[in-house]
């Protein structure tokens, strides 16, 4: 079973949004289903800080041995930092999605519309 | 996140091999792979898996490949006929790889010939078996032999990976050391008879143990009770075998394509007897061949993957073969057919990624160079 915890949110695209100190900022990745799915990761391409993008645009692109994927943005916002360790470690992804795999933080607004819940998510995946 | 790489749609009429219960309660990915269910990789998953067989030792269930025994006293010489490499140059106990074409030099499939006493096997590709038993069929009463499809009664596991031997040796009723590279011999494996033979598809030492269906789970067990030997997928034999530069019909080989064409022109015997395709590849191999299929690396981080446009000269030329990156040696690796003229090493050329092209190198076969196999 994959892992989905409680405390963060997520899109039918399989990225998870998690919250920081700072209410503005978001950090973002794929979720521990779509790692399973997607296989050994070996390049995730992320945009550079400043960056904007609207909600479900694509801010990157992930390669597994097996498939390519690209990242929609869960929200809309402005790219304040990038997971630059993923750069030479791209297993991350697969190893710690929740925690060292993380790819971006994202200043977003108020606005927190079309997001799932952890409950919500796991229905999605049929979990 | 969206795949944009096409997945596998699962279909209700999928065969399994001996080894699917085994593979599932493994925990295994399953996919359909020439038309059976077949798993792409375990919880390990492919690189370390792929990292496994490189150093140590992985076994591979290789079930889906078919298996034609031809008996008769014109045994070998339909053999002979139906494929390209030399039949009579074999002794008995050893293998061959070899191609099967058509009338115009075209590839029906690959395949390894065996040469056992008292009669010949063939082994070819799980999704294209029943194309050739029809192909060669078609040829056979010229001959006087018997064609017998043996694949649902044969399991076959590939046990690859330079501790092979070493790991093995203890279950085997006869000598290892002295079976050389494409060479067989029949014995005991974990007290199942069958065939042991000094094959694989990875570029490392290894054996494919041919044996009777039936005893795949008392085989498969015994392998395991070793401790030493590690499930792998078809995912990373793929990349094992891309690495060795080593053919996969489907990707770089195919019914377009001639042997020739594909770098296989060591398979092609043109001065032995009549084969079926020998007047075509001779005629091409006359004229002088329009394309060849290369190697190439990029200095992308991104790779290459089949069926991405490549573009030579800056016009159009079919797209990648093959592509992955490579496990091993840490970068882009691929194959793809280029104009003669450009397929030096060192050739560059474009592939497009995804809406960019960036540029490729031509480089030479094998990928990587340090394989285990003798």
């Amino acid at each position: 079973m994959a892992d989905i915890p409680k405390d963060l949110q997520y899109t039918t695209d399989h990225e998870y949004v998690k919250a920081t100190a700072d209410p503005a900022v978001v950090i973002v990745g794929i979720t521990d289903f779509a790692q399973g799915e997607l296989g050994d990761v070996v390049y995730v391409e992320l945009p550079r800080p400043g960056a904007t993008f609207d909600a479900h645009a694509a801010f990157g692109t992930i390669e597994a041995v097996k498939a390519v994927s690209e990242l929609f943005a869960p929200l809309a916002g402005e790219v304040v930092d990038v997971n630059g360790r993923l750069d030479g470690e791209p297993a991350l992804v697969n190893t710690d999605p929740y925690g060292d795999g993380w790819m971006i933080k994202l200043r977003v607004g108020a606005a927190r519309a079309g997001l799932l819940d952890a409950a919500a998510y796991a229905k999605h995946v049929g979990q | 996140m969206a795949d944009s790489a096409s997945a596998p749609v699962a279909t209700d009429s999928l065969k399994l091999t001996p080894f699917h219960a085994i593979h599932a309660a493994l925990g295994a990915k399953l996919v359909p792979f020439a038309g059976y269910e077949m798993p792409v990789q375990y919880p390990t998953g492919i690189t370390a898996e792929h990292k496994t067989v490189r150093e140590s030792c992985g076994v591979f269930d290789v079930s889906h490949m078919g298996e034609f025994r031809i008996r008769g006293p014109g045994a070998l010489d339909f053999v002979n006929y139906v494929t390209t490499n030399d039949v009579a140059k074999l002794v008995v106990g050893q293998v061959h790889y070899s191609t099967i074409c058509y009338e115009n030099g075209a590839i029906v499939d690959d395949c390894l010939v065996y040469r056992y006493a008292d009669h010949m096997m063939m082994v070819v590709n799980g999704s294209n078996k029943d194309k050739d038993l029809a192909h060669i069929k078609r040829y056979a009463a010229k001959f006087d032999c018997t064609i017998s499809d043996d694949t649902d009664d044969v399991a076959l596991l590939a046990v690859q990976g330079p501790k092979a031997q070493e790991i093995l040796q203890p279950l085997c009723n006869v000598p290892l050391d002295p079976i050389g590279y494409y060479h067989f011999t029949t014995g005991t494996c974990a007290g199942i008879e069958g065939t042991i033979s000094r094959t694989g598809y990875t570029g490392e030492d290894g054996f494919e143990l041919y044996f009777p269906a039936k005893h795949a789970e008392k085989m498969w067990n015994a392998l395991m009770a070793t401790g030493r030997i590690t499930p792998a997928g078809l995912g990373c034999r793929d990349s094992l075998r891309l690495e060795m530069g080593m053919c996969l019909y489907g990707n770089d080989i195919d019914d377009t394509t001639t042997p020739l064409e594909a770098g296989l022109a060591w398979l092609v015997k043109l001065s032995k007897g009549d084969f079926v395709g020998k007047a075509a590849l001779e005629k091409q191999k006359a004229a002088g061949l329009a394309r060849r299929l290369v190697g190439f690396t990029t200095g992308e981080r991104s790779f290459p993957r089949h069926g991405y446009p490549v573009f030579a000269d800056g016009a159009p030329s079919g797209t990648v073969c093959s592509g992955t990156m490579s496990p091993t040696l840490g970068i882009p690796i691929g194959t793809c057919y280029l104009p003669s003229g450009l397929t030096a090493e060192g050739s560059q050329f474009e592939i497009e990624i995804r809406g960019k092209r960036v540029p490729a190198t031509v480089v030479k076969m094998p990928f990587f160079t340090n394989a285990s196999h003798r």
